[in-house]
């Protein structure tokens, strides 16, 4: 199945999109894929002269694959007139560093979709198929409510 | 169930949400979560679904949106249990 239009209504743009590919999604969870280009801005400091992704960076990416490509499906059609996210908590662990142009996969669990609170479970995985970090994601997600 | 044990087990679901600069004294009947007490939404629902647990009830978003006070928690969960 074609997940294209969810990632078409994700609410972020270059420099700060963080998902190439939707592999599935259903009620209960997302899975997909992104790429860390090796020129994108912040291997530039994170560290001087030693590029490695930082971990803000890969819990940003889980939450755009695990928290708002599944909120964007759970609202369904209503969310075509946008959506309104407020990322509520995060609570990760990192195991693996991610190196520049490093291809890695999410893939969530939704916990609970309740009171416009949705909060998951993911986990990032690396081409090898390692573990690289994994966590608990909580956002606050709505649809448009002004014309 | 005695309005009493009600509310100190409605007291011990919201401590644990509040920020740190409010104190558990600051909790009282007429209380606002929001503008009061400084919960935000988000631990706003997660109080919510404590006492869905702790009462064993469930809310609607209607519940939810007339949820200002500790008051209105205590009312609707009163509601909820009759209603079982």
């Amino acid at each position: 199945m074609d997940h294209s239009h969810i990632i078409d209504q994700l609410p972020y743009a270059e420099p700060f999109l963080f998902v190439d590919e939707l592999i599935a999604v259903d009620e209960n969870g997302a899975k997909g894929n992104y790429t860390f280009c090796k020129d994108s801005y912040f291997y530039k400091g994170h560290f001087k002269d030693f590029p490695v992704t930082p971990g803000v960076i890969l819990t940003e990416c889980c939450a755009q694959i695990g928290l708002v490509c599944l909120g964007i499906f759970l609202l369904g059609p209503e969310a075509s007139k946008g959506v309104e996210i407020g990322l509520s908590s995060t609570q990760m662990e990192f195991l693996l560093p991610v190196f520049p142009n490093e291809k890695v996969s999410v893939s969530s669990q939704k916990i609970y979709f309740r009171f416009n609170k949705l909060k998951c479970s993911v986990k990032m995985h690396n081409s090898q198929g390692k573990l690289v970090c994994k966590g608990e994601i909580s956002g606050m997600l709505k649809t448009h409510t002004y014309a | 169930m005695e309005e009493e044990t009600k509310y100190n087990k409605l007291k011990d679901i919201i401590k644990v949400y509040l920020p740190e600069d409010v104190s558990v004294d600051a909790i009282g009947l007429e209380s606002n979560f929001i503008s009061e007490l400084n919960i935000n939404s988000a631990n706003l629902v997660d109080i919510v679904l404590d006492v869905e647990d702790e009462f064993d009830i469930m809310l609607e978003n209607a519940d939810m949106d007339k949820m200002q006070t500790v008051k209105d928690a205590l009312g609707i969960i009163d509601a909820k249990l009759e209603a079982k």
